[in-house]
């Protein structure tokens, strides 16, 4: 067992999807002789060749485009998004093309296409490099959305999405990248890829977090220990959908929430979560769901974005309110 | 002190005025024809027409088909049996010609205009209606006639159709002129300006892909004439992104017919991608709820219907071939028949079942679309027995 980096288990997983089927390509900008910004897609173009990892034009309509017709041709087409903040010239064909096509087709035709996106604040980038675009995916029918907390569910995940004849939008925690974790690749995945996982055990209240927010969310659960609270922290891992069971399970255990995100405030997924577990928890809670994310701000500029992030203060301050009721 | 000679005046730099007036999009310049207007063969250097009169006859047939199945789909509409109907009127010759040319293997990638290459295909013209009709949002299976779904967003099929282009090459099956495979993306004038289509260019031409272009060039984009998407010929366009590209008479069967020919076998052989513009004119509304009467001359739909593209095959039958009436009464024949069953055919499409709007969403449904599936079911049963 080998002790192993986010980053590098995305790549390890993007290798086995590759060898254990041949129609699994890999496309994007610098993806290839590169290895991607950020390393992720490191050696595969050496190794499968560049019709199978492929380094495409600057044009990321085109990417998603292009990804549709080879996902026609029986591929199976993984898509890097440089950036959070590029995606939005493939918007359309995300949206009005993959999304749709199995449902306007009546299930005549599959979208197994897979789109990472780096993604999240916390890296001092210039504007359009710390975006947490989810909700604008996740509201959307016919999508997929997950995010991985750390590298043993990177390695997976990633597996499970390519796997999955659903098209999956994967965001990928760009900060945690180099956060470290054992991996034992011959023990099989603990979960099917739309499961949430309790990452820590509590009592008091129930942290929901994602991507880069768990290790957020689990260094404020130990902190609130000196405060002598047992928080529950919860990886939702899958945003759309949502796995309700495992949160609404959780939330009925300690009658309290906290949804964590980047992404701003109004309309994000805390609010969904805040509806539905208003909706079938209404007797369990002690208190209403709070959320702690971004604000309604375009992300600022790096200098400042520290106080525009949720970190361990602003996760217990969310606490210290979600227990004055 | 002599007094100062005056100088030439200065030359004025006048920005609104472009230093050379290029040719403009919306003149007829030069374009491939091998039948004239009046029903004439005529040579062209680098094109010609291989097939014999039978062929020409089978052209002849398709197109009275194909505008008689349109003008059947357009009445539905007035009598509000359609929701909507977008006509081909005028772009049969681009559709047949091109459509004909096509091998078994080829793949095609229609807008919504397309009739006419999907009755080329072997697609049951009862299938188009239904996204008309609103029972469907067109839901014929594209592998059984290697012709994908209709595509609303103006443009987004290119992109698609060269995707699956990189497929075939993935897959080998490029590489012999004869045998290979190649894929051909239908979009208008008004597409060229979105930046799929050009982006769909540069893929196409960086990797290569065994994809046709295939413009066809009515001249309309709704309202807006094909001088507010282009000052240049459309087709020149291709030589900027490094592929050939060709204007051909879109009212010509037999040119289109040639030119796509030659087009898909470059494509196939693996010489790449070819722009063809096909030159016409969209005789009718953009759709059912236009009214082209707002912003376009009468005068120019007289021009153009002296070009129309059946009319000259009829000529060309008539008067060099010698054909008498009794085959242009047969084909006038079998079209009121597909006509009648086209109605026939509309009129029993059944309306989908209540639900089915939840159905095939995803392919693994999601827990809370199946919730919300049943709790609709609960509601609309809630109301069984009510009057």
């Amino acid at each position: 067992m080998t002790k192993i980096t986010l980053g590098k288990a995305i790549n390890a997983g993007l290798r086995a999807s590759m060898e254990k089927d041949p129609k699994v390509l890999v496309m994007g900008e610098d993806i290839g002789k590169l290895g991607g910004v950020f390393r992720v897609t490191e050696g595969l173009q050496k190794d499968f060749g560049e019709d199978r990892v492929i380094d495409t034009p600057l044009a990321e309509s085109g990417i998603i485009g292009t990804a549709v017709g080879l996902a026609l041709r029986g591929y199976r087409p993984v898509c890097e998004i440089q950036f959070d903040g590029f995606v939005f010239p493939a918007y359309d064909q995300i949206i009005n093309q993959v999304a749709k096509m199995h449902y306007r087709s009546m299930g005549k035709i599959r979208m197994p296409v897979v789109i990472r996106i780096p993604y999240g604040g916390g890296i001092g980038a210039v504007e359009h490099h710390s975006e947490s675009p989810e909700t604008l995916f996740a509201h959307v029918p016919g999508l997929k959305v997950i995010s991985c907390g750390d590298p043993v569910d990177a390695y997976w995940m990633i597996q499970q999405a390519i796997e999955s004849d659903d098209p999956v939008v994967f965001f990928e925690p760009k900060r945690r990248y180099h956060e470290k974790a054992e991996l034992d690749e011959s023990v099989p995945p603990a979960l099917p890829l739309h499961k949430a996982k309790v990452v820590r055990e509590g009592t008091d209240a129930t942290l929901l977090c994602y991507g880069p927010m768990v290790k957020t969310c689990l260094q404020a659960a130990e902190a609130a220990v000196e405060d002598g609270r047992n928080l529950e922290v919860v990886d939702l891992r899958t945003i759309a959908p949502f796995d309700l069971a495992t949160i609404f399970a959780s939330v009925r255990k300690t009658r309290r929430a906290v949804v964590v995100h980047e992404a701003p405030y109004s309309f994000g997924p805390g609010s969904e979560i805040a509806a539905r577990v208003t909706e079938e928890c209404f007797y369990h809670l002690e208190a209403p769901v709070l959320r702690v994310t971004g604000y309604d701000t375009p992300y600022p500029p790096s200098r400042m974005e520290d106080d525009y992030l949720p970190d361990l203060d602003r996760v217990l301050d969310g606490v210290d309110r979600v227990m004055g009721y | 002190m002599s007094e100062s000679v005056p100088g030439p005046a200065p030359e004025v730099f006048a920005p609104h005025q472009a230093p050379v007036s290029p040719p403009q999009a919306s003149e007829e310049v030069e374009f491939v024809q091998l039948l004239t207007p009046e029903g004439e063969r005529v040579e062209h250097p680098d094109y010609s027409f291989d097939l014999d009169d039978e062929a020409i006859k089978g052209f002849y047939r398709d197109m009275v088909l194909v505008r008689r199945i349109d003008a059947e789909a357009t009445a539905l509409q007035r009598q509000g049996e359609l929701g909507l109907w977008a006509s081909l009127l005028g772009q049969e010759a681009a559709q047949i010609g091109s459509g004909r040319a096509l091998n078994k293997k080829d793949m095609v990638f229609p807008t919504y205009r397309e009739h006419g290459v999907a009755f080329c295909q072997g697609v049951n013209p009862l299938n188009l209606l239904g996204l008309f009709r609103g029972v469907d949002q067109g839901a014929w299976d594209p592998k059984d006639n290697n012709f994908h779904l209709y595509t609303i967003v103006i443009g987004a099929q290119t992109l698609h159709a060269t995707g699956y282009a990189m497929g075939q090459q993935r897959d080998h099956a490029v590489g012999d002129p004869d045998n290979g495979e190649a894929t051909i993306a239908y979009f208008g004038d008004g597409a060229s300006s979105q930046g799929d289509v050009n982006e769909a260019f540069i893929w196409a031409s960086v990797f290569n892909a065994p994809v046709v272009f295939f413009c066809q060039n009515n001249q309309w984009a709704i309202s807006e004439p094909i001088d507010r998407q282009t000052r240049i010929p459309l087709y020149q366009r291709a030589a900027g992104f490094g592929f050939p590209g060709v204007r051909v008479d879109g009212n010509d069967v037999l040119a289109t017919y040639a030119v796509t020919q030659q087009a898909l076998k470059r494509a196939r052989e693996g010489s790449g991608p070819t722009l063809i513009e096909a030159y016409t004119y969209r005789m009718g509304a953009h759709t059912t709820s236009d009214d082209p009467t707002k912003y376009r001359l009468n005068e120019d739909l007289e021009h153009w219907k002296l070009k129309d593209p059946i009319e000259r095959v009829h000529a060309y039958l008539t008067r060099l071939v010698g054909l008498d009436q009794d085959f242009f009464d047969e084909v006038d024949a079998e079209a009121d028949k597909v006509a009648a069953e086209l109605r026939a055919g509309c009129l029993a499409l059944p309306d989908p079942v209540l639900t089915d709007f939840f159905q095939n969403v995803y392919v693994d449904e999601t827990p809370q679309l199946a919730e919300q599936r049943e709790q609709f079911a609960a509601y609309a049963a809630s109301f069984e027995g009510e009057g």
